[in-house]
Parts: structure tokens; sequence; C-alpha cells
């Protein structure tokens, strides 16, 4: 993985960029995920919502709600949610398709043909998946505001300026910046495992269900890591 | 790579001797010897057919020569070129010179077949303008008869066709070399019998030397200026169809029977 991760920083800056290849992939990767990550996050928003209410009504702090709500979930729940579901569809993608290029010997017939199919195939999807995410996270946050604007106001009234003066007011840079920086590593971390998995598929059938599956395994539990990772750093920045 | 280079590159293939050169390969895969002291050349014009049992290297063999596996001893001369000499630019550009056929026929699945013939190209013909690229490329498929197929996708079409435009994406460079892997492998006698004339065809037409890895025995007979028998590892017999066919030798009569 180490020697796969070293192959991708060095193609990443070696010229004769498959500049196509990556729009291509942008497209696949990001518009594809812009509906499942749109509800999740929306889902999301109204459900922590209406969970934290009660409790909130029992110590008699229901008016910090869009605070605590703005703050789980541009802080944590918005960015490892939607990288969660993004490994689910695109790691698992990824990992199938690339393993079924190796099987069929697709890759190889790339090799052949002069397309260096590592930059071809790897770096542009690990590249997407990088930059893909945080723009799906910010998406994500925002429609889950707005669900939790919502979910306010089912049993309460509450109008969207008054919520989101709230939000906004609670929200500062140490709040969203490393947030949004972590999503960068998650995107590279669900590229990078999906295409290494794929790309170094063992033969059949069988290695390319088990180069999906392991695929995402992998994606989340370096999700988790990472963002433990990210957690002690902004800690240790003074940013928490 | 320099323009000095490229044009060494580019001048290559006019020169005389073996197209392919093949001296003293080995390759082995942990413990198991595959390829063990292999000598062989290719001539040009040339088609030479490599018979063997399962198992017993021939793919390997034309795996080393494309450059997709390395050797573990031994030299390759491909056009003159020595293939461990080369750095990844000139192994490209020397590939451009060599079409491959594999046996999966390895189309690109999520490409029409268009796009198929053109992704050689992109890399190895990027000053054509779209015209011209459409142009050789219907005009590729013509000579495997399916130019109706191009804006089709693979699984759209059946083995035989399928075979024939795997074939025609190793023809779309021109190449002066063909390497088959098992061309008539999973389709029907009829249709195996049209991919062996269309072998033969563009032999004569596009004047390419060919390395033909096959057990379908008609096609063999069909193709073949010259057979190799791989056994062990070793180059164990070599001759023309009638030569090998007249021969008493139990491991060699086990093919033509």
């Amino acid at each position: 993985m180490t020697r796969f991760i070293g192959r991708y920083l060095r193609e990443l800056v070696n010229p004769r960029y498959e500049v196509r290849a990556f729009i291509h992939q942008c497209y696949t990767i990001g518009y594809s995920s812009l509906a499942l990550i749109g509800t999740t996050g929306f889902i999301m928003g109204l459900v922590l919502t209406m969970q934290l209410r009660p409790s909130l009504i029992a110590y008699g702090v229901v008016s910090q709600l869009p605070v605590m709500v703005s703050l789980a979930i541009v802080r944590e729940i918005g960015p490892v949610i939607s990288a969660l579901i993004f490994a689910g569809k695109i790691s698992s993608s990824i990992g199938a398709e690339l393993g079924s290029m190796r099987v069929t010997e697709q890759i190889d017939a790339m090799e052949v043909s002069g397309t260096n199919p590592f930059k071809f195939l790897v770096v542009s999807r690990v590249l997407a998946a990088t930059l893909m995410l945080p723009l799906l996270t910010i998406l994500s946050d925002a429609i889950a505001l707005y669900g939790s604007y919502l979910g306010v106001n089912i049993k309460g009234h509450t109008s969207l300026q008054l919520f989101f003066s709230d939000v906004f007011d609670a929200l500062h840079y140490g709040d969203v910046m490393p947030a949004l920086i972590k999503t960068f590593f998650f995107g590279a971390a669900v590229g990078l495992i999906g295409c290494y998995k794929g790309y170094n598929s063992s033969k059949g059938t069988a290695g390319v269900g088990l180069a999906a599956n392991s695929a995402v395994v992998a994606s989340s539990l370096a999700i988790f890591i990472i963002d433990l990772l990210a957690v002690q750093i902004t800690d240790l920045l003074g940013l928490n | 790579m320099s323009i000095t280079e490229r044009y060494r590159l580019a001048q290559m293939v006019h020169t005389d001797g073996p197209v392919i050169k093949v001296s003293n390969l080995k390759k082995g895969f942990g413990t198991r010897v595959v390829l063990d002291d292999l000598s062989v050349e290719l001539s040009r014009g040339e088609s030479m057919v490599v018979l063997g049992r399962s198992g017993s290297g021939k793919s390997v063999f034309i795996k080393c020569i494309i450059g997709l596996l390395k050797p573990d001893a031994g030299s390759i001369h491909v056009l003159g070129q020595d293939l461990a000499a080369l750095d990844h630019d000139q192994t490209d550009q020397l590939r451009s010179h060599i079409g491959f056929l594999f046996q999966s026929n390895a189309l690109y699945d999520s490409m029409t077949i268009r796009e198929n013939l053109e992704f050689p190209m992109r890399r190895h013909r990027n000053t054509l303008v779209r015209e011209q690229l459409d142009e050789h490329i219907i005009k590729t498929l013509t000579n495997v008869g399916l130019a109706h197929t191009a804006d089709m996708m693979p699984a759209e079409l059946s083995g035989g066709m399928q075979k024939r435009i795997a074939l025609a994406r190793a023809l779309v460079l021109n190449p002066e070399i063909i390497l088959y892997d098992e061309p008539t492998s999973g389709l029907d006698p009829i249709t195996s019998k049209e991919i062996s004339s269309l072998m033969t065809g563009i032999q004569e037409q596009y004047n390419t030397s060919s390395i033909i890895i096959s057990h379908d025995m008609s096609c063999v007979k069909r193709t073949a200026d010259r057979i190799m028998v791989l056994l062990g590892g070793k180059c164990y017999a070599m001759g023309t169809w009638a030569e090998l066919a007249r021969s008493n030798d139990d491991n060699i009569k086990q093919f033509f029977e």
C-alpha cells in the first residue's frame, strides 16, 4: 500500500496529464453521489434535531438547538457520515470496476497500447475522489442544516433567518476549516483504497467481489482512523 | 524522449534481420521455471505458431516479448531494440509497432467500439484531427467486416464479432508485428475458420510478422509458416506443418493426431 501511495504521488506530478479521464471521473464520482449524500444529509439534520430537542427542553436550553445541531453537523457528523456513504458507494464501485478490468486483461491491454494504466485509471479516480468529497460534504452540511430547520419547526416555530443567524453565529473558522480539510484526506483514502484493492485484485470473479468488499471495509476503517488523528491534531493546534 | 531518439526508433523498423530475436530467455514464478533457456527468431513477414500444452509458458513467452512480464534472464530484441535497455517512453513507442490480440479480447467494456479503437491512437497518433481519426477507424473496421458496429458497445456483439474488433484494435496502428494469444479459442468451427482466414488476409495486406499461440490445429495449419513446439520451457521442435506432421516423436505426434 505504501508503494502504491508513493507511485500515486509520483504519477500525480509527472507530466502527460489525463485531463479528460479526470473530468469524466469527477462527473461519475461527484455527480452520481449527489442524490445519495444530499438525502442522507437531510435525514441526518432532521433526525438529530428531533432527538436532541427533548433533552434540551429538559435542561431548559431549547433555544440552543440550532447552535448544537450546527456544531455537531459541521464539525463531525457531516464529514464522517458523508465520507462513510461515499466509501460505501465509490470505494466498492472503484474496487469492482478495476478488479474486473484486471481479470479481463483490460489493464494489460491499456499498457500494451502505450497508455499508462496507473495514470489513466488510478490517478484520475483518486484525484477526483479527493476533490469531490469536500464539495459533497459542504452540500450535505447545507442540506442537513435545512433539515434541522424543518425539524425545529415541527414542534415549534423559528424563522429561516433567525435559525441560520444562530447557526452562523455559532460557527467559527476553527469549526469549519479543520472539518473541511479532513474531508480531502477522507476522499483520498477512499479513492486510494478502492483503487489499490481493484488494481491488485487476484484473478477470478471471486477476486473482484473480494476487492469491492474489502475496499469498503478498509475505507470505512481508514475514515475513523483519519478522524481520530484529525481530532488530535486540531486539539494540539488549539482549534477544539 | 529526444527528437534524435524518436528518429532512431522510427528508422529501426526498416532495419534488416529478424524482427524478434529471443536469446536464452528464462522466466519463472516462485520456484516454478516456466521458460528455460529459450532462444528463437522471427523473420520479417513470417508467421510462427507456438504449440504447447496448457501451462507450458506460451502466453508467458509473448507477454515477455511485449514487455508485460520481465524475463529473469536472457535478452529480447524487437525490431532491433533490446527491450531491457528501453525506458518507459521508448517501450511505449516500440509497442506502437506491435499489435496484441488477447485471449479474452480485453475490449474496454465501458467504451464504444469506436472509442476502443481510438484509445491506442490518442497516444500514438495524437496529431490526427477528428475526421482523419474517424476515417482511419472506419477503414480498419471495414477490413474486419464490422464497420457498422462503430457506435455499439462490446457487450452488444457476439464472441466472434468481439474477436474481430479486438483484431481491429490490434491493427489500428498498422503494426509490423502481431502477437495472437489463442485467437480462435471459444469460437465455433465456422467462426474460427473465418478468423483464421482474416489473419492470413491481414498478414498479406499489412505485411506483418506474427506469433500465434493456438491449440486449434485447423487454425495452425492455415496460418503457420513455421511451428515451434514448447516443452519443459524449451523449444522442443521447430519446423513446418508438413515436417512436424511426419514426426514419429510422441510429444509432437499428439498435437497432429
